[in-house]
């Protein structure tokens, strides 16, 4: 009944690779509030879905901010000194992808509410992320579950193969 | 300028709610005044309580900090034969979560030898507030 660990854990990572990704996460984000709906923010918003949907849909070695941090930055630091779940942060992906989406409907549909509303969500969830190292899936995660009563994870996380 | 504004909105508010956080996350909380009378007994649970105390864990798959919550309780009962943690896959019981209003993990519920509800810790727990409040019920049950 409360077997909560499954028996399969994928690979963990250095935990800091998603914080470090947040971080670009959120100057692309406030570039794109600033720069007000248009085609420059349209193209900078495109490339920002595009990472959150590599990082949600391949999985978190796909993501480029990730790809940064692993072949650039953390060869220049000392080993982290723990390793943590991928699975969390996925999940963090996916709702940033939600997010996007939301926002690039806002733009090409030219609703300016829409737009603004999404993108300042998704700043606020990448900022929180990188500086407060707050984590996005403990807390949405489980109140979508007791909303919608299905299991978010078998539709977002891969299932483990156990 | 309403790009300026938003942006002004949404680090206000990243900042206040970090910092909120980052002063209540892990805090003792005495039982609820719903939560009166309510008791887990090794049939809701699936495990059998701990003799004088038992640590519930709400957890969930998409949780970091739950792992550094259970490594820790895990830890704290080693050497307290008498105390149980029993860690429970939120998403798998949301009968229990639903019972005790559980809205984010880890959320940790400690019971007494009765299994009666006496404190609650939501956000990653810490180990001195642990051992405070696990004292507090293992005085309580010997007076």
């Amino acid at each position: 009944m409360s077997s909560p660990q499954p028996t399969v854990a994928p690979k963990p990572i250095d935990p800091r690779g998603p914080r470090f990704g947040a971080a670009i996460t959120a100057v692309v984000l406030a570039v794109i509030l600033i720069l007000g709906p248009g085609l420059p923010a349209l193209i900078l918003l495109i490339i920002q879905a595009i990472a959150f949907g590599l990082g949600s849909v391949v999985g978190l070695a796909a993501q480029p901010y990730g790809l940064v941090y692993s072949r650039l930055v953390r060869p220049r630091l000392s080993p982290p000194s723990e390793l943590e779940d991928p699975r969390p942060p996925r999940f963090a992906q996916t709702v940033g992808l939600i997010f996007a989406v939301a926002g690039l409907i806002g733009l090409v549909a030219q609703l300016p509410v829409l737009f603004y509303i999404a993108i300042g969500f998704a700043l606020v969830a990448a900022l929180l992320n990188s500086v407060f190292n707050y984590c996005l899936g403990c807390e949405v995660y489980l109140l979508g579950r007791r909303a919608f009563g299905r299991p978010l994870a078998t539709r977002f996380v891969p299932a483990n193969p156990s | 300028m309403t790009g300026f504004i938003v942006l002004a909105i949404a680090v206000a508010v990243s900042v206040a709610f970090g910092l909120y956080r980052l002063l209540t996350d892990g805090r003792i909380r005495g039982a609820r005044r719903r939560d009166a009378g309510l008791r887990l007994g090794a049939q809701e649970l699936g495990q059998e309580l701990g003799s004088s105390a038992t640590f519930v864990q709400f957890s969930s798959a998409v949780c970091a900090p739950c792992r550094t919550a259970s490594r820790l309780l895990t830890d704290v009962v080693r050497d307290a034969p008498a105390v149980a943690h029993i860690e429970v896959d939120a998403e798998t019981r949301l009968d229990l979560v639903e019972q005790l209003n559980i809205t984010r993990t880890p959320t940790v519920v400690l019971l007494d030898q009765h299994g009666v509800v006496r404190h609650r810790i939501v956000g990653a727990p810490r180990k001195p507030d642990l051992l405070h409040a696990l004292h507090q019920v293992l005085t309580s049950a010997a007076a």
